[in-house]
Parts: structure tokens; C-alpha cells; sequence
């Protein structure tokens, strides 16, 4: 980081102050012209909080996504149905065995299974071709959400949240000053919070699991150069299948998650593989702290856009997709 | 809509022998009998067969065939097609006459269809520049973020395109004396219309700058050390596929009457590169073959899947099936299977054209 400030003076001076901006805004009493020009803090605050939890929902579906095409090349477009059929499989355990967390781990070991098998069954026949296994990539999400369709129908469905984490919890956020001098506070579902800090956890475990570890060591190495890491002795399957099934099991889990927060119903497939997407052409492909960031990016485009810019809030994440591409195409956390 | 390749891509469709009509023995006796075929098919052909069926195909075969164009000689599979061709519907619907006064500007159509096609080139023009920036399979994934970006947008947005609902009451245009409403002036309309961008792409593949593209697909850093300036013929590619896959939105807007964002939605994207692989990404007679194979499914397919029992509404899931069976089993699609059991069942020598 220092030698970026190093090297970029004026760019540095411009993020300290928009980050003290920020900061003012995020902890300040807000004056009655600023509330006047943008609108009450209250909405500003919720809108920041509501883009960073949905920014963590798509860091955990990017960041399986990411991983499996860096070390692949596999565009997985089943990305977004390997989701919703994990939202599906958790509604199901959850709510009959009465445990979220039940649910969450069911989603995650089913979805998982299901990618071994994609795996095993169709990309290894058609290994090194890229395109075709993105076609059969299309053709399974068809298949799958149709089936999706069959089994679960049109209605929309919400897992229950777990008691401990329902209801709203008061931040150290003042919203405003009343008469009395007596402070009111933000009120935030504790839900989304617990959402931001298993996505934080889950991003720190895939960091040392990717740096300190041997798996994580040849998984890197199967990124970089994947001819070369089976030429070392590497039995090269089985880290595609273990990163394969991680992949769709963190899928799975994100669509108990999202359906927690959320709803699950069809078309939802389509949006997250669609947030995914973007996720990682604005963060790079392949990178996990790529995946963070873009994450962040565009869950926050989306919620800010839908508060002050309802009808163009699609088209604030999209501006943010092609200036990337106009200025890094290979993604903000890439080099190269 | 001919099968001028019967042989290999050595001998040219358009020989330039000098008398200038050489190309016409180019084709094949089947071709031959399968033009005629199509314009005599109203003679005998319901009007359902002719604009639901055919009509639609030819459609359908158009905006494929943009894609095969890009991909099967660019080598970029994109999946923008289809939205393409949707903004020029939508630019039909809102330039011209519709349902939706309050929007459509009424412009007649000689003014309407130019401008439309001319803002589609350009919005899949500018999608292609921005995905040739990135390498190969990049390209799938930022054709489907634009594409439905798109779709999210004409959902979201009701002061131009309507939001939800979009727009209904278009009808195609009067003029020369015909109305192109008549199912007979349509199917000649789509007829001629795809057998012309049929015509062209064929043309343009055999033309100095389809095999510079062939070859920058093939091997895009020896082209360039060629001094081909392979960004620009990418660009120049999409420009193309994008007018074609104009014409078409424009044909498919007058068939359906209506416009809405589910016209270009995510679904039929995919269904219009499901259509371009299933018929063979290799030759131009393929889309149109996978756009035939498609209607035919889209339209009996609830006949048939609830004569063995099963819910109509499975047509999705027999349309996935099929499509994965085609990618396992023949990377070529309906085309590549044609050709490899061709010399089997006839002989090389008087083998019949990959008719649909």
C-alpha cells in the first residue's frame, strides 16, 4: 500500500478525503442542508448497510465461481442454478428438521456432491474445452432450473431465520439529535449483519486456506500454470474435483443464505449468476480479493442505485462493469 | 438458403469466371430443389405452416445466424445477439406506430426501420468493442452481463421502453402496394430476407476481410504480426452479425406485433445460442436448420410431451436435454452429425444437401 501512495500522490489524497467523507457521513449528525439535498441519513445509512450485506451474499457466489474458473477455465454458467437448488435443498432440511444451520450444511454437502459429479461425469470428457464446457454449462442451468420449476413451482420461498439471529439490534449510529438531546440510534436486522460476518469469516478461511496450506498452494499454482503443476506430479484431478465441489457447495450455501435474507424463486437463478458475472469482470477473474471488491462494488451500486436513481439502478452497475473494461479489462485486483 | 458447399471450402461459391453467372452452377441440385420448395410453399402451405413455422424459423435463423457468423469464423461466441436484435424491435416500436401513443413518435417506415437498424448496429457495435477487449471465453460472459443488463433495464425503465408491459399494436407497414400483414407477403418478406443474409454471409466469408477474420480466429497474434489489425476486424465482424441481427429484431417485432423486455430476456438468448449450436456453428445453413428444429420442437413439442404423459410446460427441459445430447455427442451440431453419416448412407458422389 505505501508504494502506492508513493506512486500515486494525487490519487491517494483523493481516498483519504473521500474516506473521511465518508466516515463524517457514516458517524456525524447529518445538518439540515445536507438532509435537504440527499435525503434523510436514515435511508443513506440503510442503503450503505443493505450494499455491503448484499455485497457479502455476492463475494460468497462469486468467490466459488472465481475459483473455479481461475483454476479451470471453466465459465461456470450453472453457477446461478447450483444457488438457487442450494436455497431449495436448505428450505427443505431447514424447515423440517426445525435447525438453520441444518439446512445451511445440507445445501452445501448436496450441492457439493452434485458438482463432484459434474465434474467427474461431464467436464473431465471434455477437458481444455473452454467453450463446450461453458455450452453444457448452459444447457445443465436449462435443465436445472426446469426441473427447479417442476419440483417447487412458481411460489416464492423464505427460510426461516434462526431466532437467534431475528429481529433488529441497535448500532452505534446517530441518526439524529432529538429536542431533548437524547441520541436515536439506527435499528439494523441482526440477520444481515451475521450474513456480512459469516461472508468476512468465510472470505479470511478461503485466504489461509488458499495461502497456507498445500491444497491452497497447488490450487494457486494450477491458476497460474496448470500444464506445469500436473508436470510436477500433482494428481491435477483430484485438486479440480476439491475446488469443483468447494465451488458449488459455497453456491449452495449462499442460496440458504440468500433465501434467509432474500426469497428463493425462479429467475433468482438469473439474477445471482448475472451479479456474479459482473462480480468478477469488475474484480478479475480468478482472484478471491478480486471477487471481495467487486462484491462490494456492486452491491453497493445496486442498493444506492435503487434508493436515489430507482429507474437506472441496473444501469449504475452496468456503467460500473464497462468502465472497468474500458479502463482495466483484466479486473481491478488483477495484474498483468 | 442454397447448399453451395457441398464440397470443400477450396472451391468458391462465386468463381470469378467472367461470364458472372458461374456462381448459379455452384449449387447444388438439392439447394436447387429445396428453392423451389420454399417458393412454391404457399401454393399448397396453410398459413400456419407459412408464418408460425416458416416464418418464424427464417426469423429465428437470422439472428442465429449473426451469432454462427461471429462465432463459427470470428471465434466470439456472443451472446448479444439476440438483444440486438430486441433494440431494434424496440426502436421500431417506439419510433414507429404501436399501441402506446403516448411513447411511439409514428414515424412512417422508411424512417422508422433505417434509424432502428442503424441504433441496434450501433448498441451491438459498441457490445463488441467492449468484449473484444478481453480474450475468448471472456466474451460469453460479458455478452450475457450486457444482454441482460438490457433486459433488467427495459424491465425498469417505462418513460422509453415501457417497463413491464412494453409495447403491442405494431403491425408491418403498407407499402408496394401490399399489405405485409397477409401471411403469404410475410413469409415471402422472411423468406427473402434470410435467404439475402444467407447470401451475404456467404459472400462476405469468402471475401477478403471474412478470411482475415478466419484467420485471426485461428491464430489472432500471428495475423497480427501479419499486420492485420485484429481488434478492428473483430469490431468490424460484430458490426455486420449486429445489422443482420437488426433486420431481424425489425421482422421479428412486425410478426409478433408486440415488444416487451421478455422478448430479449435472458431466455431467449440462450435460446438463440442453443439454436446456433444445435444446427452446427460451421456453416451458415446451420441456424436456420436449429431455428426449423426449434420451432418445430417450441410448437408440438406439448402435444407431443402430454401424449407420453407429461406436463406440457416441460418444453424447457426437453429443449436442455436435447441441446446437452447435441454438445456431447456432436461439438457440430445437427450440420456435423448430416456430414458424418452422409457418405455412409449415400456416397460421397451424389450425396443430397444438409436440407432441413
Amino acid at each position: 500500500m505505501s508504494g502506492f501512495a508513493s506512486r500515486h500522490p494525487a490519487w491517494t489524497l483523493v481516498l483519504v478525503v473521500l474516506c473521511a467523507v465518508l466516515l463524517w457521513m457514516i458517524f456525524a449528525v447529518w445538518p439540515p442542508e445536507l438532509e435537504q439535498a440527499i435525503g434523510r441519513k436514515r435511508v443513506f445509512l440503510s442503503a450503505l448497510l443493505n450494499g455491503i450485506t448484499l455485497g457479502s451474499l455476492y463475494f460468497l457466489v462469486a468467490s466459488g465461481f472465481t475459483l473455479i474458473f481461475g483454476l479451470m477455465r471453466n465459465v461456470n454458467l450453472a453457477h446461478g442454478s447450483l444457488y438457487l437448488l442450494g436455497g431449495y435443498v436448505g428450505y427443505g432440511f431447514a424447515s423440517l428438521s426445525g435447525y438453520w444451520f441444518l439446512g445451511v450444511l445440507a445445501a452445501f454437502v448436496i450441492v457439493a456432491l452434485l458438482g463432484i459429479v459434474l465434474q467427474v461425469v461431464v467436464f473431465r470428457w471434455m477437458e481444455g474445452q473452454e467453450l463446450r464446457q461453458t455450452l453444457v454449462t448452459i444447457g445443465i442451468s436449462i435443465v436445472l432450473a426446469d426441473l427447479m420449476l417442476w419440483a417447487f413451482g412458481g411460489d416464492f420461498y423464505q427460510i426461516e431465520t434462526p431466532s437467534w439471529l431475528a429481529g433488529p439490534v441497535q448500532l452505534p449510529f446517530v441518526l439524529a439529535m432529538r429536542s431533548n438531546g437524547e441520541a436515536v440510534m439506527l435499528q439494523y436486522p441482526l440477520v444481515r449483519l451475521g450474513i456480512f460476518v459469516a461472508a468476512v469469516v468465510i472470505g479470511v478461511l478461503m485466504w489461509l486456506a488458499l495461502n497456507k496450506t498445500r491444497l491452497g498452494m497447488q490450487i494457486r499454482a494450477g491458476v497460474d500454470d496448470r500444464d506445469m503443476l500436473s508436470a510436477t506430479g500433482v494428481r491435477v484431478q483430484t485438486v479440480f474435483v476439491a475446488v469443483f465441489a468447494f465451488g458449488a457447495g459455497l453456491a449452495g450455501l449462499a442460496g440458504v443464505v440468500g433465501g434467509t435474507f432474500q426469497s428463493l424463486q425462479p429467475g433468482e437463478d438469473i439474477k445471482i449468476l448475472l451479479a456474479s458475472l459482473v462480480v468478477v469482470i469488475v474484480g478479475g477473474m480468478g482472484s478471491i480479493p478480486g471477487a471481495a471488491i467487486g462484491a462490494l462494488i456492486v452491491g453497493l451500486a445496486e442498493q444506492f442505485g435503487s434508493v436515489y436513481m430507482p429507474t437506472y439502478a441496473v444501469v449504475l452497475t452496468f456503467v460500473i462493469m464497462v468502465a472497468v473494461l474500458a479502463i482495466r479489462p483484466q479486473g481491478l485486483a488483477r495484474g498483468r | 438458403m442454397a447448399v453451395v458447399e457441398s464440397n470443400s471450402a477450396a472451391t468458391s461459391a462465386f468463381p470469378r469466371d467472367g461470364n458472372g453467372f458461374g456462381w448459379l452452377q455452384a449449387i447444388h441440385p438439392a439447394g436447387w430443389a429445396l428453392i423451389v420448395f420454399l417458393l412454391f410453399l404457399p401454393a399448397f402451405g396453410s398459413n400456419f405452416v407459412l408464418v408460425q413455422i416458416f416464418g418464424w424459423s427464417f426469423i429465428l435463423g437470422m439472428i442465429a445466424l449473426s451469432l454462427m457468423f461471429l462465432a463459427g469464423y470470428g471465434g466470439m461466441v456472443s451472446l448479444v445477439q439476440m438483444t440486438v436484435a430486441g433494440c431494434a424491435g424496440y426502436m421500431v416500436a417506439i419510433l414507429g406506430d404501436s399501441a402506446i401513443t403516448q411513447i411511439s413518435l409514428k414515424w412512417p417506415w422508411w424512417a422508422a426501420v433505417p434509424i432502428a437498424v442503424l441504433i441496434a448496429t450501433i448498441f451491438g457495435t459498441v457490445s463488441g468493442a467492449l468484449s473484444v477487449r478481453t480474450e475468448g471465453i471472456y466474451t460469453i460472459m460479458i455478452t450475457l452481463a450486457i444482454a441482460s443488463a438490457f433486459y433488467y433495464f427495459t424491465l425498469q425503465n417505462y418513460t422509453i421502453f415501457n417497463g413491464f408491459s412494453g409495447f403491442n399494436g405494431i403491425s408491418p407497414p403498407h407499402f408496394l402496394g401490399v399489405d405485409w400483414r397477409d401471411p403469404t407477403a410475410f413469409y415471402y418478406l422472411s423468406l427473402f430476407s434470410a435467404a439475402l443474409s444467407f447470401v451475404v454471409v456467404l459472400y462476405v466469408s469468402r471475401s477478403p476481410f471474412g478470411l482475415a477474420l478466419q484467420g485471426t480466429r485461428d491464430n489472432a497474434r500471428r495475423m497480427a504480426a501479419l499486420g492485420f489489425n485484429v481488434t478492428a476486424h473483430r469490431i468490424a465482424a460484430y458490426c455486420f452479425a449486429s445489422v443482420i441481427a437488426a433486420f431481424a429484431g425489425v421482422l421479428l417485432v412486425w410478426y409478433q406485433g408486440q415488444i416487451s423486455p421478455g422478448t430479449a430476456g435472458v431466455g431467449p438468448v440462450v435460446d438463440i445460442l442453443v439454436i446456433a449450436v444445435v444446427g452446427g456453428l460451421s456453416r451458415p445453413i446451420g441456424p436456420f436448420v436449429g431455428a426449423l428444429v426449434y420451432v418445430l420442437l417450441r410448437t408440438f413439442s406439448i402435444d407431443a410431451l402430454q401424449a407420453v404423459g407429461l406436463d406440457g410446460k416441460r418444453f424447457q427441459l426437453v429443449i436442455g436435454l436435447g441441446f446437452l445430447i447435441v454438445l456431447l455427442f456432436s461439438p457440430d451440431g445437427l450440420i456435423g452429425i448430416w456430414q458424418r453419416i452422409r457418405p455412409r448412407l449415400l456416397g460421397p458422389r451424389n450425396a443430397e444437401g444438409g436440407t432441413p
